[in-house]
């Protein structure tokens, strides 16, 4: 398996963030970064939008980097293009965020090598909608493959 | 917490994936949730279950627990990003390809192939002006023979209906590949137990559920399994890439990703054909799948008996069983299937249409029947069944013989399945001379 796909390193990133600081969060409602932001809201996340083109996404504040957040990000989740990853990790890195996460189809592995040389967790080409409903449970109405494998009841 | 790093084997996923006990009540088999609707927690909720923007059950038409417990195990144990079910193998077969296809699209199709799906192909091309180009797949050049740019879907079967013939998947899916095409390959033979065509390449699986799935005959279903893996955005398939104009705008593929195709299967193509899978009938599925990999390898030594054994036999031609050590198909059984190629296969009689129809007629434990993938063990006489309106010219062109029998050889022990079909070959000698 893909180190940057690692189960262990998503698990304790879905169960134990609470903020997220979403980058390139799109106020319009068709976009996918905002029906990840919607659903983490929904979920009891913090959201934070971080996006230069808007003011308040979700009802939230929205700011033009991660250096302008006035609080501890726990996950830096990425919806912008793969070259402007490298920044936005290095940024993750100076602001003290916990981990990066690189949604569906973003590639960087550079940004990926300056977040994990800082000792930051990264997931890289998933969804963090997908990977929290994986595991806390409603993916599976939809028929997708959740991998869990237990029978033990639920907690 | 639950320890997400183990790989699970295929029996421990064949029997856990996609249900585990209720939350609520503990009960430990799959509920049948026997219901149409779902109440919604609030407003907000069931507006966002609407926009697809939660998750969330609203309509058996749709979506339902028990159907998506079948749903993911098949999904799971296919390799595959997920799974949608449908009311049968041809329902799932109509809802890909009205998914896939726009009118005037081209599709490769193996020439070998299971009558109801040629059939199916014939309609929808009428219908829908596709065009079909039908595929040699024994012949290693054939799919570039017939493979263009224009091309949209290869569709093939892993181990086909009656002929035996299988499927070479690598081949097939680069040639798929190099023109941006998906390769749909019908599973149904095989089972995931026997061969998971993902992992060779294919792009999507369908299956009637029908046969060795639920394994007993009892329930009529299918299904599609998507690896998540095919690029929608190449272009070719605006129907996923581009707005939906059934979701107000919506990009299948951009917003749900590996999802994509699976998110419009369900709520677009089963939505609007309302070809929906019974929760009673996903429960007897989930039920059946729990021990596919143990009847599978009964399936397969049972019908490896019966084919050596019918190869010694007089009065019988030829035996079309792939893993037979003569077979042309050995090579691909070989890389392919190495657990066994299934266990239905077909073989002539040398006493023709009416030898065929005397030796129905003396057997008495195998069941006269137009199904496969049973615990009981099955025949059929096309010459006196499905193609009895056919002259026996007209049969061979059609590729089936006038004494061409096909067997799904069951769970029975094997001693008394051949105690029955020498009772059937020695009626079917009987009158040899004559016929």
């Amino acid at each position: 398996m893909n180190e940057l796909q690692d189960r262990r390193t998503i698990q304790e990133i879905v169960l134990g963030a609470h903020t997220v600081a979403i980058v390139g969060l799109s106020a319009s409602e068709l976009r996918a970064s905002h029906f990840v932001g919607y659903y983490l809201q929904r979920h009891g996340y913090r959201v934070i939008p971080v996006n230069p083109n808007e003011e308040h996404v979700l009802g939230e504040q929205v700011y033009p980097s991660l250096r302008e957040v006035p609080e501890h990000i726990d996950v830096v989740d990425v919806f912008r293009a793969p070259a402007a990853v490298p920044e936005i990790a290095q940024e993750a890195v100076e602001v003290g965020a916990g981990a990066l996460w690189l949604q569906f189809g973003i590639i960087s592995p550079e940004g990926a090598r300056i977040a994990q040389e800082a000792g930051l967790p990264v997931v890289m080409d998933r969804c963090l909608k997908v990977e929290h409903a994986r595991l806390l449970g409603r993916m599976h109405w939809m028929g997708f493959d959740t991998g869990v494998i237990a029978g033990s009841r639920p907690r | 917490m639950d320890d997400a790093s183990r790989e699970f084997g295929f029996n421990t996923r064949a029997v856990h994936a996609g249900q585990r006990p209720d939350p609520y009540t503990g009960a430990s088999a799959t509920p049948i949730y026997q219901t149409a609707g779902f109440v919604f927690e609030d407003t907000e909720s069931a507006s966002a279950y609407f926009n697809l923007q939660e998750y969330g059950n609203i309509y058996s038409r749709i979506m339902n627990p028990t159907v998506a417990a079948f749903e993911e195990r098949l999904a799971n144990l296919e390799g595959g990003a997920g799974a949608v079910a449908f009311a049968s193998g041809l329902a799932a077969q109509a809802g890909l390809f009205f998914a896939l296809l726009e009118p005037g699209d081209r599709i490769a199709v193996a020439k070998a192939l299971y009558g109801g799906s040629t059939a199916q192909l014939n309609h929808l091309a009428r219908k829908l002006q596709i065009d079909l180009d039908w595929v040699d797949m024994d012949d290693p050049d054939g799919w570039r023979r017939s493979v263009t740019t224009g091309t949209k879907m290869l569709f093939a079967e892993t181990i086909a209906n009656p002929g035996g013939n299988v499927l070479d998947i690598e081949l097939a899916a680069s040639v798929a590949h190099e023109v941006g095409a998906p390769l749909v390959v019908d599973n149904t033979f095989a089972t995931p137990y026997l061969c998971r065509p993902l992992e060779f390449g294919a792009d999507i699986v369908i299956h009637s559920a029908t046969k060795f799935l639920v394994g007993n005959g009892t329930t009529i279903a299918g299904a599609v399994v998507d690896s998540g893996a095919f690029d929608w955005s190449n272009g070719r398939f605006p129907s996923i890439a581009e707005p939906s104009t059934a979701y107000h705008g919506l990009k299948f593929h951009e917003t749900f990703g590996v999802y994509g195709l699976l998110m419009k299967l369900r709520s677009e193509t089963l939505r609007d054909f309302g070809a929906v899978l019974a929760p009673f009938n996903a429960f007897l599925l989930v039920l059946g799948m729990e021990s596919l990999a143990v009847r599978m390898d009964r399936h397969v030594a049972n019908a490896l008996a019966v084919a050596e054994w019918l190869c010694e036999q007089p009065g019988v031609g030829a035996v079309r069983h792939p893993a037979l050590r003569d077979s042309p198909y050995r090579p691909l059984v070989e890389r392919y299937l190495p657990r066994g190629a299934g266990s239905v296969f077909s073989f002539d009689l040398e006493s023709g249409r009416e030898g065929g129809r005397r030796f129905i007629e003396a057997l008495s434990l195998w069941s006269h029947l137009a199904n496969v993938g049973d615990t009981k063990s099955l025949v059929i006489h096309p010459a006196s069944t499905t193609h009895r309106q056919l002259s026996d010219d007209e049969l061979v062109a059609s590729g089936v013989a006038p004494g061409t029998v096909r067997l799904s050889v069951g769970l029975e022990d094997v001693d008394d399945l051949l105690w029955d079909l020498e009772r059937g070959l020695r009626a079917a000698r009987g009158s040899a001379v004559t016929a």
